[in-house]
This record gives C-alpha cells, sequence and structure tokens, in this order.
C-alpha cells in the first residue's frame, strides 16, 4: 500500500559525519558489491568499457566547497543515499504499491516485482536517491541493506549496512533515530544533525552532522588571489540526430 | 526535466481525446449514425492511443495493470482508473449513438464528468511533484484541462466554444509562465539548503560523484530547448492559441477547423515541451545544475 504507515516508534537511519568522511568512495563500491551480489536485481553498469560508461548506484560521493568570510574555503566530501524520509512523496505516488514503508522500522523499499518502471518516484524524490536499472528496468534504491541488518547468518559485527561497515574514516553510523538515547540520537543532538532541504518537507530520518570549526590561520584572502574561472556553460548542452537539428533550426529563427 | 517525445504526444492527444469526449458526454454535440462513429471513433482513438503509448513508456509495460491498484493515494493510478472508467461508461452511449441513433444522456454526463477528471488527474501527476517547483502550483491544472478542452471543442467543430476556450487556454499557459519563473526561487531550496552546507557559507559543486552520465541527469537535468524558452512560448501561444482563434473567426466550414486543429495540435506540442524542458528538479543542485 502506498499510502503511508503512521509514523513508526522505531526510526533506522545513518548519521553522516561531514567533518570525518575523506571522499575515499569506499561506501559508494561496497555498496554497489553488495546489493548487486543479494537482494534484488543486480545494480547494472551500461557500456562499461566503451565511451560512456554509465550505471546504477544507490549511493554516491559529492564533494562541495564552501567559500567562507574571514575565513579559508572548505572542501567538504559529501556522501548522498536514500534519507528513508517520514513523509517519503516516493511512496505515496507509486501507482502499483511497489513503493512502500515499513511499518515496523521506517525503511523505504521497492517491491521489485510490482514495480513498472514508470519512474514517477525519481521524479517526486529531491534528493536524487532513486535511479532506474539500465537493464532490469525497475527501481533501485537503498534498502539500508536490510537483508544484512537482520541477517542472523552473518557475524553481529557485520549486521549493518555495507556502507557503514566499509568505512575506513569512521564517518557513517547506523542506528535507531527514533529512540532518543540511541548513540546515532546522541550524537545527532551532541554534534547539532542537520536534515538535507527540509524545506521540501520530506521529513528525513537520515541526519548530517556539519564540518568542526577549522583552526584560524592570519592569512590573506584566498579567494581574492586567484580569479575565478569563467564557467562554461555551452560544453554539454550540445545535442546530436533530431533534438540537435531542432536546435539549430530554433538557433537559426 | 527531459521531454520524453510519448509524454508529450500522450498528454496532448490523449488530452484532446478526452476533451472531445467531455462535449460528447455532455450532448453539446449530438451526433448520430455515421457522425457518431467518426467523432466517438476520434474520441476514443486519441484517448487509447495516447494511454497505449504511455503504457509502453514504461520499463514493465506487461505489468500495467497493478497501476489500478493504489488510488488511495497516487494521481498516476486515479488516471488509469478514471481513464478506463470514462472509456467503459461512454461505450453504451457511444454505441447507441451510432447504432440506435439514441444517446444515453444519463451515462453520457456521468461519462463527461469522468473523463474532465481523467483530465485533471494527469495534470495532478506533475503538479503534485513538489521537487519541481515550477508543476508544483495551481497554475498547473488550467493549462492542462483548458487545453484538452478548447482541443475538444475543435474537434467537436464547436466554433464559438472553442474560440472562447482558446482564449482561457493561452491567458492560463501565459499565467503558468509568468508565475512558473519565480517558483525556484520561491521554494527556497539552493545548494546550501540541499547539502546544508549554507549555513557556514556559499557552497558550489568541487567534484560531481561521477565523471559520466547517469540516469538522474538524464531524466531530471535536461537543458536543450530550455535556452529557446522564450522563442517556443511565442511558438506555442501563435500557433496554439492566436492562429487557431483568428481562424474560427471566421465562417463555420470544415476546412476551418482543420487548420485552426493541426495549428492547434502544434502549438500544443511546443507548449508540452517547454512544460517539460523548462521545469527544474532540485536535483540538479546537487549536480551544480539547474
Amino acid at each position: 500500500m502506498t499510502t503511508l504507515p503512521p509514523p513508526s516508534t522505531r526510526k533506522l537511519g545513518l548519521v553522516i559525519d561531514l567533518d570525518t568522511c575523506v571522499g575515499c568512495h569506499a561506501c559508494v563500491i561496497s555498496c554497489k558489491g553488495w546489493n548487486t551480489e543479494n537482494y534484488g536485481a543486480p545494480l547494472s553498469d551500461m557500456d562499461a568499457y566503451g565511451a560512456q560508461p554509465e550505471g546504477t548506484f544507490l549511493n554516491r560521493v559529492h564533494s562541495f566547497e564552501v567559500t567562507r568570510d574571514a575565513a579559508p574555503p572548505m572542501v567538504v566530501h559529501f556522501p548522498k543515499s536514500c534519507l528513508h524520509c517520514d513523509d517519503a512523496p516516493c511512496v505515496t505516488v507509486c501507482p502499483t504499491g511497489a513503493s512502500y514503508k515499513r511499518v515496523e522500522d521506517g525503511i523505504v523499499l521497492v517491491n521489485e516485482t510490482d514495480c513498472i518502471g514508470c519512474g514517477l518516484c525519481a521524479w517526486a524524490c529531491p534528493y536524487g536517491a532513486r535511479e532506474m536499472d539500465g537493464a532490469e528496468k525497475v527501481m533501485k534504491k537503498c534498502t539500508l541493506c536490510v537483508d544484512r541488518i537482520y541477517n542472523e547468518n552473518l557475524p553481529e559485527r557485520d549486521r549493518e549496512p555495507a556502507c557503514v561497515r566499509t568505512c575506513p574514516a569512521g564517518a557513517r553510523h547506523f542506528g535507531d533515530l527514533g529512540d532518543p538515547q540511541s548513540a546515532v540520537s546522541q550524537l545527532v543532538f551532541e554534534r547539532g544533525g542537520f536534515d538535507l532541504m527540509p524545506e521540501q518537507g520530506t521529513r528525513p530520518v537520515n541526519k548530517y552532522l556539519p564540518p568542526r570549526g577549522r583552526d584560524t590561520l592570519q592569512m590573506p584572502d584566498l579567494a581574492s588571489l586567484c580569479e575565478t574561472p569563467a564557467t562554461s556553460q555551452t560544453a554539454d548542452t550540445q545535442a546530436s540526430g533530431f533534438l540537435g537539428w531542432l536546435d539549430r533550426a530554433l538557433e537559426k529563427l | 526535466m527531459h521531454p520524453a517525445p510519448s509524454l508529450i504526444l500522450f498528454t496532448v492527444l490523449s488530452g484532446m481525446g478526452f476533451g472531445l469526449l467531455v462535449w460528447l458526454g455532455l450532448g453539446l454535440r449530438a451526433p448520430t449514425g455515421l457522425a457518431a462513429f467518426i467523432l466517438f471513433g476520434l474520441g476514443y482513438g486519441l484517448a487509447g492511443a495516447g494511454l497505449i503509448a504511455a503504457a509502453f513508456h514504461l520499463g514493465h509495460p506487461e505489468r500495467a495493470l497493478k497501476a489500478f491498484s493504489q488510488w488511495r493515494s497516487s494521481w498516476l493510478s486515479r488516471e488509469a482508473v478514471l481513464s478506463a472508467a470514462t472509456l467503459a461508461v461512454m461505450a453504451p452511449h457511444a454505441a447507441a449513438s451510432v447504432f440506435m441513433d439514441m444517446p444515453l444522456p444519463l451515462l453520457g454526463w456521468l461519462g463527461a464528468a469522468l473523463a474532465l477528471a481523467t483530465i485533471f488527474a494527469t495534470a495532478m501527476i506533475y503538479a503534485q511533484i513538489r521537487a519541481v517547483p515550477r508543476w508544483h502550483h495551481w497554475s498547473t491544472p488550467p493549462v492542462f484541462v483548458l487545453a484538452a478542452l478548447a482541443g475538444g471543442a475543435v474537434l467537436a467543430a464547436q466554433q464559438t466554444l472553442a474560440l472562447w476556450l482558446m482564449l482561457a487556454l493561452g491567458l492560463a499557459m501565459i499565467v503558468h509562465w509568468v508565475l512558473g519563473d519565480q517558483r525556484f526561487a520561491l521554494a527556497r531550496s539552493d545548494t546550501g539548503t540541499a547539502t546544508g552546507l549554507g549555513r557556514l557559507g556559499r557552497v558550489r559543486l568541487l567534484e560531481p560523484p561521477h565523471s559520466g552520465r547517469n540516469y538522474l541527469l538524464r531524466e531530471m537535468v535536461h537543458v536543450v530547448g530550455r535556452k529557446h524558452a522564450r522563442k517556443l512560448r511565442v511558438i506555442a501561444l501563435v500557433l496554439g492559441v492566436v492562429l487557431p482563434v483568428i481562424v474560427l473567426l471566421l465562417p463555420a466550414g470544415y476546412v476551418i477547423v482543420l487548420i485552426a486543429l493541426l495549428a492547434h495540435i502544434a502549438g500544443m506540442l511546443a507548449q508540452r515541451w517547454l512544460f517539460f524542458a523548462e521545469a527544474e528538479h532540485v536535483v540538479g543542485l546537487y549536480y551544480g545544475k539547474r
């Protein structure tokens, strides 16, 4: 059923420490590894050895630069996966009931045998957490490694999401964010954890911890020493084929 | 958003088909015999062809029947249910008009209401998506509903009605464009809120997560076509509304209606292209694009 259940008391999720993340992408690879070999359709790569390779990933690491007033700029590595929102807009738009939010722990999942591959849930997600698999044509998303965290065949220390288990920097934490006494909730409280795009009204379960303050040095304003490079707008806007023709025809008008 | 040709054709043609069924159901034009066969055939043909085109747009069309199940929460499911109900309820009315020269007004009115609801549901599929601020606005449904009703009125050769609906459509399109241009800023989402780092300073993407393309970029970060927005708006308005209105002011005749129809369809294709191409999804903020 794609109507959302009443908020669960148990809210499993991740807390990602933007201060500690070193941007190594190990979580990206371990996620792809586990989720290709286990539950659901494998995460395919298209044109893997060709000129334009691309693939399905459930977790990706962006890197951002923060320019600050009166302080050196900061580079922040930023892992992003499904935030298992309390008000998940991806769930309610699903026409088939393939997308659902679990009553018992709040994990948002896709039942792949019911998915018709319409892509509407990916449109509804503000975070880009869902990707349609290029080979299987069903929607893929982070399962919070639901097939690890309850898996009694695994040693207990492995019963956490693959990304958390593999992170060499300890930047990823897994736990129950519905329990104010849990280690992750305490961490969010102490470090001032925040939501992504709260204005979108999704009420994410996953939280992010801000970078800690840096040492302050007596330095000149670095930004003033270099000119901003001219941003190239046109490089990736060239289309070929019919679109290209349309583009050129409209240009001439 | 990526302007998929199948979606553009589906929303324009099937919208017109359901618009025609609204007028045929209301009995504004109550054809019988061969005329009824042609008009109902046109309505069913356009509505049905659009639905089939939309089904083939799916990754797994063989599971399409499952889409009838979640009408409680999903506008896409509601659209499927309402469109099927329209075609089913309207069928006896159409058959009686064609074969027995005896329209069934009660079923016709019910069918017309369902057809109108179908068009509204199509619009709400887009208007419900908060992550695309331009669509998430009250001005989206009027464009879809008026386009369908105006196109349907032209198909039904109701020149006076079509004329007024065209003028209303033109106004709705302009309102949707002008207010839509401010929607992204009003949504208050930027790279700062997307990353939560805005409180520290100005945020920009330094390195994307991957060097190639991916599903998200192809589907939701589309920039070709947007740079011609102003020209396409003029084309959509002139072909879709102004030209049909001028032609419809001329004395009645089938050639007049045909010219108005063709211009209107071309204009609406341009309008629908822009509807997708101009729509910016907030996920672009994570990629330094909009």
